[in-house]
């Protein structure tokens, strides 16, 4: 049994994985999920807007009245994805046209307000930061597998880099076209729940579907 | 087929907010167990979509974008970075408000959206619609047909899912693959179907 902080960090990772077991935060993890460079800068992004959020909300919790504290978070989410997304823009001007709007769209990715609502709010600033990250890599890590089998069997290539030589280059492999549509981004999220709760000794049973 | 009568039947059809561009996908997920829940949904995304997008143009238009504030006489400001954040405080405000007042008429309604409804206001759809709109550069009716035809989009999307996972409680999935992964893979299934939808082009 690990201590609790570490559970803390460690769970959202694997265990309750935001977007596996929680249905948190799949918007953008889609649109994104054509390349791992966009997968990882983007999982990175939200990472670091989910430690940032959960912190000053956790640090404000005492102070902010029950009636207005939805605009009061959406407002603080809303500032400091403004502040990466113009950060990108400055230092990474080429990964900030292909986000384009998903950075934006970080603002209203259910992951960052579920965890400000459902943790932040009634935690200290160090756990709720450890649950930031947790949640931050746990989403990262859904992201990057889905993009790595997008990107090297859509495209035969691994961060830019040829893995297999396609076939219009004179090698062998031929690229799934269907792995750029969207939809195949779903059944890759699917076969992905599948498995993490196939692994898990108590899958929650959904009487309701 | 032209205008806004165009500009409604590509949203809710061509470029389906839910199945083309993939937003607002945690609330279709979470509410689309069973059909009732799901259109009270829908109609809530079309309310909300149907004011906010509208509001968010005028608020771009006359304030926000570059030169906008000239009547003021500063035309060289350009406070078009404040836009995400300003719509997100628009759309918050009105779903607070769409809460208290459902909560006050309709307590059945409120009682069965629950938790979700607050939700409304990081449906990336709403947020989406908005941002879609500024792009799209057209003038105020235009906005207010995009508005109402993002909505009605996203509700037929929920609507449809719904249809399917209330059916697929007498299926007999994998262990594993119940509720969510299983929605996953009717939403893919549903998606490549809009994308025949999406080949149609009218007038």
């Amino acid at each position: 049994m690990p201590p609790p902080q570490a559970s803390v960090l460690l769970d959202p990772i694997v265990r309750h994985n935001p977007i596996a077991v929680q249905i948190l935060g799949v918007c953008s993890s889609l649109a994104v999920t054509t390349q791992v460079s966009t997968a990882l800068v983007m999982g990175l992004a939200l990472t670091v807007t989910l430690c940032l959020s959960n912190v000053s909300i956790s640090l404000i919790r005492r102070h902010l009245p029950r009636s207005i504290r939805l605009i009061v978070e959406i407002t603080i989410i809303a500032s400091l994805v403004i502040v990466i997304d113009q950060a990108l823009q400055a230092y990474a001007y080429d990964m900030s046209k292909r986000l384009s709007v998903f950075v934006g769209l970080i603002v209203t990715n259910c992951i960052v307000l579920g965890r400000a609502e459902a943790f932040a709010s009634r935690s200290a600033p160090w756990p709720s930061l450890l649950d930031g990250l947790g949640n931050g890599i746990g989403y990262g890590l859904v992201l990057a597998i889905v993009a790595v089998v997008r990107e090297v069997l859509g495209n035969g290539t691994l961060l830019g880099a040829t893995v297999l030589r396609r076939a219009a280059d004179g090698g062998w492999y031929v690229p799934v076209d269907f792995l750029h549509k969207p939809a195949s981004g779903f059944f890759l999220l699917a076969l992905l729940v599948w498995g993490l709760r196939t692994r898990r000794k108590d899958p929650p049973e959904d009487p309701a579907s | 087929m032209s205008g806004p009568l165009k500009t409604l039947f590509d949203a809710v059809f061509v470029e389906n907010l839910a199945l083309s561009f993939f937003l607002g996908m945690c609330t279709l997920l979470a509410i689309s167990r069973r059909v009732s829940t799901a259109i009270g949904m829908g109609v809530a995304v079309v309310v909300v979509q149907t004011i906010t997008v509208p509001v968010d143009y005028l608020l771009h238009r006359y304030l926000l974008s570059a030169g906008a504030l000239g009547w003021a006489g500063l035309p060289d400001v350009d406070l078009s970075y404040l836009s995400l954040v300003s719509f997100i405080g628009v759309i918050a405000a009105i779903v607070q408000v769409l809460e208290m007042a459902l909560d006050r008429f309709a307590p059945p309604l409120h009682a069965s959206l629950g938790i979700f409804l607050p939700l409304v206001t990081v449906n990336c759809a709403i947020l989406g619609g908005s941002l879609f709109m500024v792009e799209r550069k057209g003038d105020f009716v235009d906005s207010v047909a995009y508005g109402l035809g993002g909505g009605l989009g996203w509700a037929l999307a929920i609507a449809a899912v719904a249809g399917v996972r209330e059916r697929l409680r007498y299926g007999d999935a994998p262990r594993g693959l119940r509720g969510l992964g299983i929605a996953f893979i009717v939403l893919g299934l549903t998606a490549i179907g809009f994308l025949a939808i999406a080949g149609l082009r009218v007038g």
